[in-house]
């Protein structure tokens, strides 16, 4: 589904260049999860805004289910991924309802006005559909990050990137929006890519896992790995550890 | 269900205006626990109330004269007295309100989008366009209003239209600065990466996205700003720039009272009374819009 | 509940913010001696208004009561103004989750440190920077010289809490609160950043307050832990395994393992929550 060869992301000119990715390589099947741990700094949400054309400073080559990308997308690729950010207090409109917030996917896309799709967007989330009327700021932490996956999902794509998609919640609120992420994958087949500083909620959720650090991926685990606890990397173990697991 | 499914599209309308009923309220309740924001509505109120219904109110012609009335002090006839001509100065006043208001309205209408637009294209396109577009602004902003105005009169001949035209040419850099700074603030947030993601076209971005953003400070801004217009258009009137006898122009008022100031006081006191007045009311009623407005600057 | 000489004793605290009925702190009432107390909850839980209402640092607009809050035997809430100020300087101190809002944004790191080393050992100049440099030595900082004189912009939120531990190692105050002074650092810094307040409280004998959200790396670091839930203590724990109220056991299934994989996680029945009540 996604395949990511040699990939290089640097920001800055001349003596201020600085390499945040340093050609790094990866390959997600269809319905599978793949998981960037690592800590801040690393280049890890770069990584994942690269491979939804947000940033455009990458060099190497992105395959979007078999085809190559540009830098700039067109519509027919921008349909194939779409994104949930961390911060669910800041990744919704703060005067658009929540009923405008999920048909401007739609219509920016000129695929109909969309309105008929609010309510079943809503309840596929498990949110009542009388929240279309609702603005962000009337619903909580949670709800909004319901929105927001809601919203990604609108335009029906087949990979959903997630960055940091619990961080900013409570462990409660964590374990709902998780438990929906992974109800969404079953019923859609979703392929998801999930980047987080928390090996718990990546062990929780991903069936592969790369360790990221200063720009490279110095561990692959598995499912297996992570349940017995096993590392290839001197990192890794400090991640491990350090995270009380 | 099927009765919940056709009742949105009828509803429609209804539902707008009931939830623009519902905003008032809200700002209407926020709006009571500020009482200096209160008054300088209610002000604002009776001023355009003033000025819509001026012959109604006015208890004589602004422009008839009575010489041998003129110079009377303020009595319950002339509740503010009369002025060299024996003209009565609060009906003068009265009608007076409808110059300010349309100057100040004018003023608004042309100033804020054109400040909106190019404040909110410099941020959002940046590189070039933004630094040619705010280098003009930064020129404009040099000129001195009062000035330009002179220049223009003295091109164009003194009158309302002039006036109008003059303090719009150098009021909207302040807008468009401020519009630049909210749409760098907002060009950056996610929602708006969001938005790019599923495939938003730039000028859906600038009208949905960034505009509805910008429009709060932007009005608060332009109310704070009516003040300072009433100002300069009094300062106008007064230099005989403005609107041109016999019109009852609040600053043109006091320029020819000076004349007669230690005599007979309230010929320039009263049409500076009243210039006091709504510049305060403007200013505070801003102050209110932007604590209604602009959560960011809450006080409690 | 009774802690032996106790630094901290708050009986019955409540606190209220105005135009609201709601009580954000509903009879609290614990002692802290010395030793390592975590306080856990989820946002609005009312954990972070009971480290505010202790150092008196809460809005004017919330009212704060307590049957009694005595810090070193002495009440808390009669105290002037003045005097919480001289306290909260020496005897209290507060770490916060970002560090570079706690620190002042126009000195360098080292001057900053140095001044509060004059104020508490009366040194000169020359001495105390060197006693600063020496402390910031000992919560690890590597490049010492460098970093004194780099401004708190330019340092990590890791650095950050470490200058903070530096200036109260000089401090030495007799209560630590320490609101989520791990959530905002990386994983492998954390657990550094909770070794050295360690360190600093055991050395001067006194008391911590670990308020977090993470109930795991609470029950790992504190010996006893308060778990609140809508302003209320629910539960006293001294062990995870210990737990019994409902809410409790929700939060610490909530959280996913790796070690033990499930297809879904378990979430919070509140319903079930609300139905044992939460009067402690």
């Amino acid at each position: 589904m996604i395949d990511v060869k040699d990939l290089s992301v640097a920001f800055g000119q001349g003596e201020a260049r600085k390499q945040v990715v340093k050609s790094v390589s990866l390959s997600v099947a269809k319905g599978e999860t793949l998981g960037i741990v690592g800590e801040s700094g690393c280049g890890k949400s770069t990584v994942l805004r690269s491979l939804a054309g947000l940033d455009r400073h990458w060099e190497g080559e992105i395959k979007l289910a078999g085809t190559a990308v540009a830098k700039t997308r067109t519509r027919e690729q921008l349909l194939l991924a779409q994104m949930v950010f961390q911060d669910p207090y800041s990744s919704i409109h703060p005067r658009h309802r929540i009923e405008r917030v999920l048909v401007e996917p739609m219509q920016s896309m000129k695929r109909g006005d969309g309105w008929d799709k609010v309510g079943p967007a809503l309840e596929q989330v498990g949110l009542p559909a009388a929240f279309a009327e609702r603005f962000p700021h009337e619903l909580s932490g949670g709800q909004r990050q319901r929105v927001a996956i809601a919203r990604a999902l609108m335009l029906e794509p087949e990979v959903l990137l997630l960055d940091e998609p619990t961080s900013a919640l409570d462990v409660s609120v964590q374990a709902e929006v998780l438990n929906l992420l992974s109800d969404l994958r079953e019923q859609r087949n979703l392929t998801y890519v999930l980047v987080s500083h928390d090996l718990a909620v990546i062990g929780h959720m991903c069936d592969r896992v790369l360790v990221m650090k200063d720009g490279s991926f110095v561990d692959e685990l598995t499912r297996d790995d992570l349940k017995h606890g096993r590392t290839h990397s001197d990192y890794a173990r400090e991640l491990f550890a350090a995270s009380y697991l | 269900m099927s009765a919940a499914q056709t009742a949105p599209v009828r509803s429609k309308a209804f539902l707008a205006a009931s939830r623009l009923g519902a905003g008032f309220g809200t700002s209407l309740a926020k709006l009571s626990r500020e009482p200096l924001g209160m008054f300088g509505f209610i002000v604002l109120a009776v001023l355009i109330v003033v000025a819509l219904f001026a012959p109604l109110i006015a208890p004589f012609s602004p422009t008839a004269q009575n010489l041998p009335n003129a110079l009377q002090a303020p009595s319950w006839t002339h509740w503010a007295g009369t002025d060299e001509f024996g003209r009565d100065i609060l009906s003068r006043l009265i009608y007076g309100t409808r110059i300010t208001v349309q100057t100040v309205f004018a003023v608004t209408i042309i100033v804020g989008p054109i400040g909106m637009l190019i404040g909110i294209v410099a941020g959002f396109v940046g590189g070039r366009t933004d630094a040619i577009l705010m280098r003009i602004t930064d020129i404009v902003l040099s000129f001195p209003s009062l000035i330009l105005a002179l220049a223009f009169a003295a091109a164009l001949g003194a009158g309302l239209e002039t006036a109008i035209i003059a303090i719009s040419l150098t009021g909207w850099p302040p807008i468009a600065r401020l519009a630049r700074a909210e749409t760098l603030l907002v060009r950056n947030t996610d929602y708006v990466a969001a938005a790019r993601l599923y495939g938003a076209s730039p000028l859906r971005l600038l009208f949905r996205y960034i505009a509805p953003m910008c429009i709060p400070s932007v009005v608060v801004r332009l109310t704070m700003n009516m003040a300072g217009i009433i100002l300069t258009a009094a300062a106008l009137g007064f230099l005989g720039l403005g609107a041109q006898p016999p019109a009852p122009e609040w600053g043109a008022m006091i320029s020819s009272g000076r004349k007669f100031m230690l005599d007979n006081w309230w010929v320039a006191v009263m049409p500076g009374v009243a210039i006091l007045i709504t510049s305060l009311a403007f200013n505070l009623a801003g102050d209110a819009l932007r604590d209604i407005l602009d959560p960011r600057h809450d006080r409690s | 509940m009774t802690v032996p000489d106790p630094i901290l004793t708050v009986r019955d605290l409540t606190v209220r913010f105005a135009r609201s009925s709601v009580k954000a702190v509903n009879g609290v009432s614990f002692d802290l001696g010395a030793e390592r107390l975590g306080v856990v909850g989820e946002s609005g839980s009312g954990k972070s208004t009971v480290g505010r209402a202790l150092m008196r640092l809460l809005p004017p607009s919330a009212t704060t009561e307590a049957s009694q809050l005595d810090f070193e035997g002495a009440p808390l809430l009669t105290r002037s103004e003045r005097e919480m100020r001289r306290l909260r300087g020496n005897d209290m101190a507060l770490i916060m989750q970002d560090p570079r809002y706690s620190l002042n944004p126009v000195l360098p790191i080292g001057k900053q440190v140095a001044e509060a080393a004059m104020l508490h050992f009366k040194l000169g100049k020359k001495d105390a920077y060197a006693r600063a440099a020496d402390m910031l030595g000992r919560v690890r900082i590597a490049d010492v010289a460098r970093t004194m004189d780099l401004y708190p912009h330019q340092i990590s939120g890791g650095m950050g809490q470490r200058v903070m531990i530096a200036m109260m190692l000089l401090a030495k105050p007799r209560l630590v609160i320490a609101d989520e002074p791990t959530s905002a650092l990386d994983v492998s810094v954390r657990g550094d950043v909770l070794r050295l307040l360690d360190d600093l409280v055991r050395e001067n004998n006194s008391g911590l307050l670990l308020i977090s959200h993470d109930i795991r790396m609470v029950a790992a670091f504190c010996e006893r832990i308060l778990v609140m839930y809508k302003g209320v203590v629910v539960e006293t724990l001294t062990k995870l395994e210990d737990a019994q109220h409902p809410y409790t056991r929700g939060l610490i299934a909530a959280m996913p393992d790796p070690r033990n994989p499930v297809r879904r996680l378990q979430v919070l029945d509140r319903k079930a929550i609300d139905a044992v009540g939460v009067q402690p």
